[in-house]
């Protein structure tokens, strides 16, 4: 009825009909007195109440090669943070103690390099892509979710008392123990130029680690 | 007054403005960061849900709950969300079926996919970015807060890789976005900082120096997809060098950053 009336003066003065059906709406809408009341309280979910689980914190350690400088232990951190369930960006500090290069210890007392200069550091972001997502199974009771993926990045390295531009690359996988702890294997190369003797030089430098990590 | 302590008193008060704008950090937000929280309950609206049984879109679907059957939401990651059924089964299902569900109050599930929207202007942005200083290689990780759509406050860290030497940066700079809500959205950057350079001690004997600088840039920010930002900028350094000689510096980088 109130929709036919509006109709009809539509064409005519419509600012006039506007304020005729408003007042009409108003008047059909008039609130009603709540009889009765709920008791229980209505707990509303707010999307931040949800526990989220984007982010992943490690330890690692294993073996890396440093040109030259021989095959030593390597550890360090790394903080990943899942940004959909394919991509991760990631943060990784190593640390490594290199040893003698062939040349030192043939030639007996001629050193390279002194003290801290031995030691190596890195720090790099990433972004990572799993690739083959997918699950792997003990027996026929227990079945993990796993992935394999690849990363790549950039960041720097200090060795020899200088701080070389890095690139990173290289795959690894994780095994999901549960929901929130997961053990991986990473392959990683460490590629940065040393001016070690004056001319520049490209160094790949491949590192082979275990890890554990968290999310939360 | 020292110029040199001028400019660190700026800095300071700059610091001081941004801890003072930044928003209280929840009481006990650490007490919940590895805790497994209280589940959520809500009531499957659609004609069913399904079950995955691991967070991505490749996981088989074990099992399907109906309409009508209540759920409890245990965690999320990324775009999934685990959940137990009435009958203890748990599972992983998609942000979008769990859209299609009912809170207690009979209100559609709400969960908030970042969006251009969301782009035009969001508080904090957090990033990673490289390129050339002056024929050097850079990288460097940045954070901005945004005071207003058009106005944000940015912190950023460089590491300098040059032949025989190596340097960091730290620097706040204010920055304008005269049209946040375009998708190619430019913005320009005023800001100071300080820079530290270390010869590599095997070549060349020099000492360390830190210098203050300051900078005025332009740069590009795309909205790519979901919380995702590509960048690319400019900024013209001016360092106060000891030496009273001020250098010149031209820096171009580009990279990444996500916003929440």
């Amino acid at each position: 009825m109130e929709s036919r009336i509006c109709r009809i003066f539509l064409n005519g003065a419509w600012p006039l009909t506007a304020l005729l059906c408003l007042t009409s709406v108003a008047a059909a809408a008039a609130p009603a007195e709540q009889v009765v009341r709920p008791e229980i309280e209505r707990r509303d979910i707010h999307e931040a109440d949800i526990d989220t689980e984007d982010f992943e914190i490690g330890a690692f350690f294993g073996a890396m090669n440093v040109e030259d400088f021989g095959t030593n232990p390597v550890y360090g951190l790394r903080l990943t943070y899942h940004v959909t369930e394919n991509l991760f960006a990631e943060a990784a500090y190593g640390h490594s103690n290199t040893s003698e290069t062939s040349f030192e210890r043939l030639s007996g007392s001629a050193k390279l390099l002194s003290g801290d200069d031995r030691k190596l550091d890195y720090l790099n972001l990433s972004v990572g892509y799993s690739l083959l997502p997918g699950e792997a199974f003990i027996g026929s009771r227990y079945a993990f979710s796993s992935d394999f993926y690849l990363i790549a990045g950039a960041g720097g390295t200090r060795f020899a008392g200088e701080d070389n531009f890095t690139w990173n690359f290289g795959f690894g996988y994780k095994l999901l123990l549960n929901d929130w702890l997961a053990i991986r294997l990473d392959a990683r190369d460490h590629v940065f130029s040393l001016d070690l003797l004056g001319d520049s030089q490209t160094n790949h430098n491949l590192e082979f680690t275990g890890g554990v990590s968290m999310f939360f | 007054m020292n110029p040199a302590l001028d400019r660190a008193w700026m800095l300071a008060v700059l610091l001081a403005c941004l801890l003072v704008m930044a928003p209280p950090a929840h009481a006990g937000w650490w007490q919940g960061l590895f805790a497994d929280r209280e589940p959520l309950s809500v009531e499957v609206a659609d004609p069913y849900i399904e079950l995955h049984t691991g967070a991505g879109r490749g996981y088989p679907v074990f099992h399907v709950e109906e309409r009508g059957a209540h759920i409890d939401i245990l965690k999320r990651k990324t775009d999934w969300f685990k959940v137990r059924t009435a009958r203890g089964k748990e599972g992983w299902v998609y942000r979008g079926q769990l859209e299609r569900t009912l809170t207690p109050s009979g209100a559609q599930m709400h969960i908030a996919e970042a969006t251009q929207k969301e782009f035009a202007f969001h508080r904090w942005e957090a990033g990673a970015t490289g390129g050339d200083f002056e024929g050097a290689d850079v990288m460097s990780i940045y954070g901005g807060y945004s005071l207003t759509p058009k106005f944000s406050v940015e912190v950023s860290l460089a590491k300098i890789f040059a032949r025989f030497s190596s340097g960091e940066s730290a620097d706040v700079s204010l920055n304008i976005h005269p049209f946040p809500e375009w998708r190619f959205s430019p913005f320009f950057a005023l800001g100071t900082g300080l820079i530290h350079s270390n010869p590599d001690t095997t070549l060349v004997q020099e000492s360390d120096r830190t210098d203050q600088l300051a900078h005025v840039g332009l740069g590009l920010r795309v909205y790519l997809a979901r919380r995702f930002i590509f960048r690319v900028q400019y900024k013209n350094y001016l360092i106060f060098q000891s030496t009273d000689d001020n250098q010149e510096i031209n820096e171009w980088k580009a990279g990444f950053a996500v916003f929440f």
